[in-house]
């Protein structure tokens, strides 16, 4: 038997793809036959890390030392220094923004040390794309246990044990849904995979699709068998080509060995599962519009009930969940309900995965138990806001949720007490805003967003969502008035409760949200015309502070329209009537004399 | 049909070819049930976009009412009824890369290819697009030309690179990938 002695772990996730992890595996693997390690070392390409900023992300076992920013021609040094001589490649290790210690292994980076792995588990430790090393974590164990010795009232009620709710924003208990669809009547049943992330700024379905694509088809199939459906669907975005790639590869390896198609494990049931694309259509998400467009149609949403536990794909009884909520069903199965029902808070049991993204240090895929607070979070994982700023707002629940202050950074990270403050936990997505975000453009960037994916059914969400948009166009331009804030307000409740759907019901989250907790930026912009962040253009001015102006005509120089008067070595002024806003004038001031 | 070449789209195909493509598109998908999106995602690889003759087609083929086909091409932003450029610049206007500043290189690149979002310049090598969260936040602001994607773009200085890059391939033809 061969003896390998070193695993190489290259993440060939979304981000290191992108930062060139291709080109780094490559390197590496040349490097090592040039050596004669190739009996000895092995390279593995794997899922996402999480920690996507500092990729292209190599890890190496059994030391598990984590080297980041790797780029091709450091494969010399991984191979002859680490592989070779056992010795770690320090300046390649990785370094805090606030300690510059190299710390050697990833258990001890703070951006790991809270999180707790249970949907991501495999993310980052197994080859996604070779169903043996899913196999090797005790992969399909669960639905080989549940085939072979559980009934589907059992598998249900272990569900239901657990606490588990939806990931995917809605947070309705996952085993009353697996009840319903199993209680439903009919011969023909689906079990459907909702991985439309459609929620701007979260990517953790992405990232279990890419890294872990089987134990998504493993609880699809658990769900099947559960209820009673023999064909299920991944409803997958076509924005995302890898994780399309990945899922499709391992539905083939699924079948090929039995797992999936006629008689699961060799028993009377039979399980598979096909792959349909998404268009680009935000509404999708919700769950009557995802099944018109599997259905081939226009992604409409129909109002429920009935809903699809009764009447979903093609008129028949349907499951509907999302990736995050697949992927923590093996190991609720195989660890048991108890265990899973230990982590979390009261009515929020289990783990959590967060996108963390925007003005913060560490971005990433995060995982905490739930109860978790968003302080510890931003700071303890996300390492605070870079460049010393402020931090000003975090922003849950994507377009349906809102902006929290910094006075709410307490907050546990549950579905109760997020809904309870203005926002909601959403799909995961956590953006982080600085002192130089302007709420109110963030509030008219949501709603921009809302307004162009409604799909136009229902009379108050579209028509309501544009109205809103012109009001907050409108303060962001100077020309708000004072009645605005009642209007938006008044506007709000009628499209929450008057929307067919998830989309229409809380498009205005975030502007209620925004009003809620920073009213004083929204009057700043109607009563004193101005931006305090200075992001809205049409309300800045750009001014020199003399006593910083040297006279060195730079700002002149690139001024495109000549605003700038002064002459050399005297103090420079710009002409406001004749200033567009352009702000090419700023950057280019080497004595940051130039304010907005 | 007479050997032609096909408006707006790279010239590795003849019509013929494309017409081809598409008809065993049909033949493997025609019997699924729900199979028109799938279809629509093929035709656009085909052809670049979707003309009206390839939706009356589809239509045809699936015996259904050009109306449902018009309806679905026009409701998802991913089909295309107008030829695209050679390269689709889209530039992610998710959260996380609106924060870090995707609005301002979205201007730049209005700005360096004279042209506003969703129009294509007028030699048909590029087409400007804002997209929706493409899902790599960690590298915010992202954009991608085609395929290719550009993280932590945090100056729009870096726009003329990236466009000069394109513009050195630009005589050599690639092949249309079908899945």
């Amino acid at each position: 038997m061969q003896y390998i002695r070193s695993h190489v772990l290259i993440c060939a996730g979304t981000g290191c793809t992108s930062s060139g992890c291709k080109s780094v595996e490559q390197a590496m693997r040349a490097e090592i036959e040039r050596l004669g390690l190739t009996k000895e070392v092995k390279i593995v390409q794997t899922g996402c890390f999480g920690f996507c900023k500092i990729g292209p992300i190599v890890m190496i076992y059994p030391e598990g030392s984590f080297y980041c920013y790797v780029k091709p021609e450091d494969a010399a040094d991984l191979a002859q220094q680490h592989l070779l001589k056992g010795r770690l490649v320090e300046r390649l290790l990785y370094r805090d923004v606030q300690n510059p210690k190299p710390t050697a292994f990833f258990t001890d980076i703070g951006f790991y040390k809270k999180q707790y792995r249970v949907a991501l588990a495999n993310c980052g430790a197994i080859d996604a794309e070779n169903i043996e090393e899913y196999i090797g974590v005790d992969g399909y164990q669960a639905l080989a246990r549940v085939v072979s010795s559980m009934t589907p009232a059992e598998v249900i009620h272990t569900v239901k044990a657990s606490g588990l709710r939806g990931r995917g924003g809605g947070g309705f208990s996952t085993g009353l849904k697996w009840e319903f669809a199993a209680k439903a009547l009919g011969a023909v049943k689906y079990v459907v995979c909702n991985a439309d992330e459609g929620d701007p700024g979260a990517f953790m379905d992405r990232s279990i699709l890419e890294g872990d694509p089987h134990s998504v088809i493993e609880a699809m199939a658990i769900a099947g068998y559960a209820i009673g459906a023999r064909q299920g669907y991944v409803y997958v975005r076509a924005e995302y080509p890898i994780a399309v790639h990945r899922l499709s590869i391992a539905i083939e390896q699924a079948r090929k060995l039995g797992i999936l198609g006629q008689g699961v494990f060799g028993s009377t049931f039979g399980f598979d599962i096909s792959i349909r694309l998404g268009a680009g259509a935000f509404v999708c998400g919700e769950e009557t519009a995802l099944l018109a467009s599997i259905e081939g149609k226009r992604g409409m949403p129909k109002p429920r009930p009935p809903y699809p536990a009764i009447k979903g794909l093609w008129d028949k009884p349907t499951l509907i969940n999302n990736v995050e909520t697949f992927a923590n069903i093996p190991q609720i199965i195989l660890r048991g309900p108890e265990w899973f029902a230990s982590m979390g808070t009261e009515n929020s049991k289990g783990t959590k995965v967060f996108a963390l993204a925007g003005n913060i240090n560490n971005t990433g895929l995060v995982e905490v138990p739930m109860g978790t607070t968003l302080r510890e979070i931003v700071y303890d994982i996300g390492g605070g806001i870079p460049d010393n700023r402020a931090f000003k707002a975090c922003q849950t629940g994507g377009p349906s949720g809102g902006c929290l202050p910094a006075a709410l950074l307490d907050t546990p990270v549950d579905y109760d007490s997020l809904t309870a403050v203005g926002s909601m936990m959403g799909s995961g997505g956590l953006i982080v805003m600085d002192e130089n975000t302007c709420m109110v453009d963030v509030a008219r960037f949501f709603l921009e967003f809302t307004q162009d994916e409604s799909c136009g059914k229902c009379v108050p969400c579209r028509e309501g969502t544009k109205r809103m948009l012109e009001i907050l166009e409108d303060i962001t331009k100077g020309h708000g008035t004072a009645a605005d804030i009642d209007l938006l307000e008044e506007l709000s409740v009628t499209i929450k409760g008057a929307s067919l759907c998830g989309l229409g019901q809380t498009a205005p989250n975030p502007v209620l949200a925004s009003l809620r907790f920073f009213r004083d930026e929204f009057n700043a912009h109607i009563q004193d015309k101005k931006c305090p962040a200075g992001v809205c253009q049409e309300l800045l001015t750009f001014s020199i502070i003399p006593e910083k102006c040297k006279g060195c005509t730079l700002c002149k120089k690139v001024c495109p329209v000549n605003a700038i008067a002064g002459a050399v070595k005297t103090v420079h002024t710009i002409d406001t009537a004749k200033c567009i806003k352009c702000g090419a004038c700023i950057p280019k001031c080497p004595f940051k004399a130039i304010v907005r | 049909m007479t050997e032609s070449k096909c408006v707006g789209c790279t010239g590795s195909y003849t019509r013929d070819e494309k017409w081809d493509q598409l008809d065993e598109v049909m033949a493997k998908h025609k019997a699924l049930e729900g199979a028109l999106i799938m279809i629509l995602h093929r035709a656009q690889l085909i052809f670049g976009y979707l003309p009206e003759d390839v939706q009356r087609y589809v239509a045809k083929s699936l015996n259904i009412p050009l109306a449902d086909v018009y309806g679905v091409t026009t409701f998802y932003s991913s089909f295309s009824l107008t030829p695209r450029g050679k390269h689709r610049i889209a530039v992610c206007m998710g959260t996380a890369c609106y924060v870090r500043g995707a609005g301002d290189l979205l201007t730049a690149f209005e700005k360096a290819l004279g042209v506003k979002v969703g129009q294509t310049t007028t030699d048909g090598l590029f087409t400007l697009e804002a997209s929706r969260c493409i899902g790599a936040c960690g590298l915010a602001p992202v954009l991608t030309v085609g395929e290719d994607v550009y993280g932590n773009i945090m100056s729009a200085e870096r726009v003329p690179d990236i466009l000069r890059k394109y513009r050195a391939e630009k005589q050599q033809s690639e092949k249309v990938g079908l899945c």
